[in-house]
């Protein structure tokens, strides 16, 4: 259970920043996964009157306030357009849709969960990350640091041409994945991003231009092999360290191949 | 703190701990059809609409309604009778427990989609978890009532 002693719903980013500067404070998205754990906490701090809670999209981006919750990554036509609806199948197994109007992007990313879906998909993209203070870096780069007092203020997916693909294999319909596994192809680079493992989803390119004189059933079976062979994977309650492995492969040429058909 | 809620066309004033949940707000003002089922967010027992919107009042803090219009059952019996029976006519409940966020979900499900396919209808309810039935008798009924409209 958790008990809370005080809330603020922020009236600007420097207020919450200094709030959150106090370990017993705690700033919330969703709350759902904050929730989950048994702490005091000091002071709530809501960034909900920020106006965090928008997609907006230009001609070479879109750009992602930390409040968005999953159900609007599902539900918007334009980010589902560029990405094949690849968005949409990574969040559409979360819970429900009562949960997915409630966890917030910014909790999804900031808390970089290994499990993560939503980590795991950006990944795919060529998207960077606004922090209050460490400012825009690549989200390849956020999701290795470890985690600190900053704010995340916004996601940027920049328009790059890419064509994308997302799968993820689950033991029931709306448990956490096992594995989660998005590959792209964007401006000719492929990207495989791997989460669930269970550890933080990992992000490889083809560095070894396997897929460099085109994709077949052939290369992709290679890319797979290669994939899953430079993934570390661990055994827990949902699945072995092998069975993960193995699904990686699976999943992977099953995702090439897919993304060969994407127009 | 004090907030004001619209809750079922009512508005409410009231003095709360920054800890209180949205359901046991809801459950101290006469909304008893909001029930704890899980806890951890999983299983859409404690479903209520915020502005329209379907949410777990279970994991989310009263203060966040704040100025928000809240939908329980209770307040939404007539829109509910429409399909209701004909998802009591499948025997769809057994102990019935679920019920309440399952028809509060199935509300916002046909408000969003008034005519959706059966694989709309169990992507839209996959949150809600019922412990007795395996589902088809609810969409069995679902699927009855959207049958009848069409009729
Ligand atoms: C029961 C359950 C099942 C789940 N299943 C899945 C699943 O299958 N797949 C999946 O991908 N995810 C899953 N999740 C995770 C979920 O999708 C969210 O990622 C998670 O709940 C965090 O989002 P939130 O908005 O609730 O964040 P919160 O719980 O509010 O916050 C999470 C953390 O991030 C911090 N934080 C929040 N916003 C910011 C910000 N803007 N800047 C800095 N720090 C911030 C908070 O202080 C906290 O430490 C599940 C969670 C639960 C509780
Ligand atoms: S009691 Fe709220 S989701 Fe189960
Ligand atoms: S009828 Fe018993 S939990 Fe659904």
């Amino acid at each position: 259970m958790i008990t809370i002693k005080n809330y603020i719903r922020a009236s600007s980013l420097q207020e919450a920043y200094d709030l959150n500067q106090s370990k017993q404070n705690r700033i919330i998205g969703g709350m759902l996964w904050i929730k989950m754990a048994s702490s005091n906490v000091n002071t709530i701090i809501d960034l909900s009157g920020l106006g965090l809670d928008s997609i907006t999209e230009t001609d070479t981006e879109f750009s992602i306030g930390a409040m968005v919750t999953l159900r609007q990554l599902e539900m918007h036509q334009g980010l589902n357009n560029y990405t094949n609806n690849a968005i949409k199948n990574s969040v559409h197994d979360i819970v429900g849709v009562q949960f997915r109007n409630m966890a917030t992007v910014g909790g999804s990313i900031f808390g970089r969960f290994g499990f993560s879906d939503v980590l795991t998909m950006f990944l795919t993209l060529d998207c960077d990350v606004e922090l209050y203070k460490g400012g825009i870096i690549p989200l390849n780069k956020f999701s290795q640091m470890d985690r600190d007092n900053d704010i995340l203020v916004r996601l940027i997916v920049k328009k790059t041409p890419g064509k994308f693909v997302y799968t993820s294999m689950r033991n029931t319909k709306t448990d956490f994945p096992v594995i989660a596994c998005g590959v792209s192809c964007i401006n000719g680079q492929y990207r495989f991003s791997i989460g669930a493992r269970p550890g933080r989803a990992l992000l490889l390119t083809d560095e070894k231009g396997i897929l460099s004189n085109g994709l077949t059933k052939q290369s992709a079976e290679s890319m797979a092999e290669w994939v899953s062979e430079n993934i570390p994977t661990q055994s827990n309650i949902r699945g072995s360290a092998q069975y993960r492995t193995h699904l990686i492969k699976v999943l992977t040429k099953r995702s090439l191949l897919e993304l060969e058909k994407v127009k | 703190m004090e907030i004001t809620v619209n809750v079922n066309e009512h508005t409410i004033k009231s003095d709360i701990e920054p800890d209180c949940l949205l359901i046991d707000f809801l459950r101290e003002h006469g909304c008893y059809s909001v029930k704890r089922g899980c806890e951890t967010s999983n299983c859409g027992l404690c479903t209520v609409l915020l502005d329209g919107k379907p949410v777990l009042s279970c994991s989310m803090l009263a203060v966040r309604a704040n100025g928000h219009t809240v939908h329980t059952l209770e307040g939404l019996q007539e829109e509910a009778k429409d399909f209701v029976e004909f998802i009591a006519d499948q025997g769809a409940d057994q102990c019935g427990f679920c019920n309440p966020g399952f028809v509060m979900n199935t509300i916002s499900l046909l408000r969003e989609n008034p005519d959706p396919t059966d694989d709309e209808i169990k992507s839209y309810l996959a949150g809600n978890l019922c412990r007795c039935s395996g589902y088809e008798g609810q969409l069995r009924g679902i699927r009855n009532y959207l049958n009848s409209k069409k009729a």
